[in-house]
């Protein structure tokens, strides 16, 4: 069995935004590194970017997190945005629509300012 | 800045193991008998299309140490309907379950309505296998398939994170639609534990994820795959009427 491996940072950018910039896998077992950095958001925060540059490998599972950590931020009235992914992940983000809930930016200065548009 | 779970990343390649999008879903030969609706043209909607409340649902089985988790998955996928229970027809086509396959499901209903709904497989790899529904099934997500192993062996796992598709549906769900469905993948399991020697024994967990409901939804039931089938039934008559008149004149 092949293990996940996920590095996750979250940047503050103001009081409003964080980036969680997510390396490695995204599967079912990032889980608590995903996790962990979205719980640095906190109650102020009303949009978090995923910057997924350094993502290697994402299989179905990831995509379940993706799905549970969308509703956790929905229910804090929290944007989800992403940027960095290549044409092969957007193509995974069309494929099951998750596109039609995260923004999905081609730079992180894009996706922080469609936060605070 | 926070950092968590620093690790070395192996360098994978997942491009081989998704499907990729396509506007409308297509349905390959089906064999005689098979009942062909509501999946052409059809679109896959995800959880975040659906109406009900996100549930995700476990089911799990052990298998025993005598078998790998890539050898669980090659018979899974290679004899899948096989393990349905009886009453349900899954028409895939002969490849296997590749991704990008497209399904269509024959399952009994209430009422004896025949359902005829659909999937498509939209990752696969030695490991897992995951479909995403077809607009008007009963649930919109995604459902994975997996087997992993640990210290006590090999368990065989199918793991749905799904919403009622709309308010239909999710007037059912309590009544019906969740005693079906855990029926219809315990059987599963215990079908493929049969399969592996071993026993029967399917564990089963249901979380609730999002307990809204997305309103905006709800107009998911006009494409309501069981009434669509529920009308195709009862029309049946009509049409060996047409079809009988149609020859009387030719």
């Amino acid at each position: 069995m092949t293990t996940a491996t996920t590095t996750t940072t979250a940047d503050r950018i103001d009081e409003w935004t964080i980036v969680i910039r997510v390396r490695g896998d995204v599967t079912a077992a990032s889980e608590q590194p995903l996790m962990a950095a979205y719980s640095q958001a906190g109650d102020k925060t009303r949009a978090i970017v995923l910057d997924f540059t350094g993502l290697d490998y994402m299989n179905s599972g990831g995509i379940g997190l993706l799905v549970t950590l969308l509703v956790r931020a929905n229910r804090q009235k929290q944007k989800l945005l992403a940027c960095g992914l290549n044409e092969h992940y957007k193509q995974i983000f069309e494929l099951t629509r998750l596109d039609e809930a995260i923004g999905i930016h081609d730079s992180e200065a894009a996706a922080v300012a469609a936060a605070k548009a | 800045m926070v950092s968590n779970t620093p690790a070395e990343t192996p360098r994978r390649d997942d491009a081989a193991n998704w499907a990729t999008p396509s506007a409308a879903l297509r349905v390959g030969e089906m064999p005689e008998g098979a009942l062909n609706l509501n999946v052409a043209g059809r679109r896959l909607v995800g959880p975040i299309q659906g109406f009900g409340q996100l549930w995700q649902k476990t089911y799990r089985v052990r298998l025993g140490g005598a078998v790998t988790p890539a050898d669980v998955i090659r018979e899974w996928k290679a004899n899948y309907a096989s393990y349905w229970p009886a009453g349900n027809h899954f028409y895939a086509p002969v490849s296997g379950l590749e991704p990008g396959d497209v399904a269509v499901i024959n399952a009994s209903s209430l009422g004896g309505v025949q359902l005829s709904t659909g999937i498509r497989v939209i990752y696969a790899d030695d490991e897992s296998f995951s479909f995403m529904n077809a607009e008007g099934h009963p649930a919109a997500g995604m459902i994975t398939f997996s087997a992993m192993g640990d210290d006590a062996g090999v368990c065989a796992q199918v793991q749905a994170l799904i919403r009622a598709n709309d308010p239909f549906y999710d007037l059912l769900l309590p009544l019906y639609g969740h005693r079906v469905e855990d029926e219809m993948w315990t059987k599963t399991l215990a079908a493929l534990a049969a399969h592996f020697g071993a026993p029967a024994d399917v564990v089963t967990e249901r979380v609730l994820v999002d307990r809204r409901r997305n309103w905006s939804e709800a107009k998911n039931v006009w494409r309501n795959a069981a009434i669509r089938s529920g009308f195709y039934m009862f029309g049946a008559p009509i049409r060996w009427v047409r079809r009988r008149s149609a020859r009387a004149k030719g």
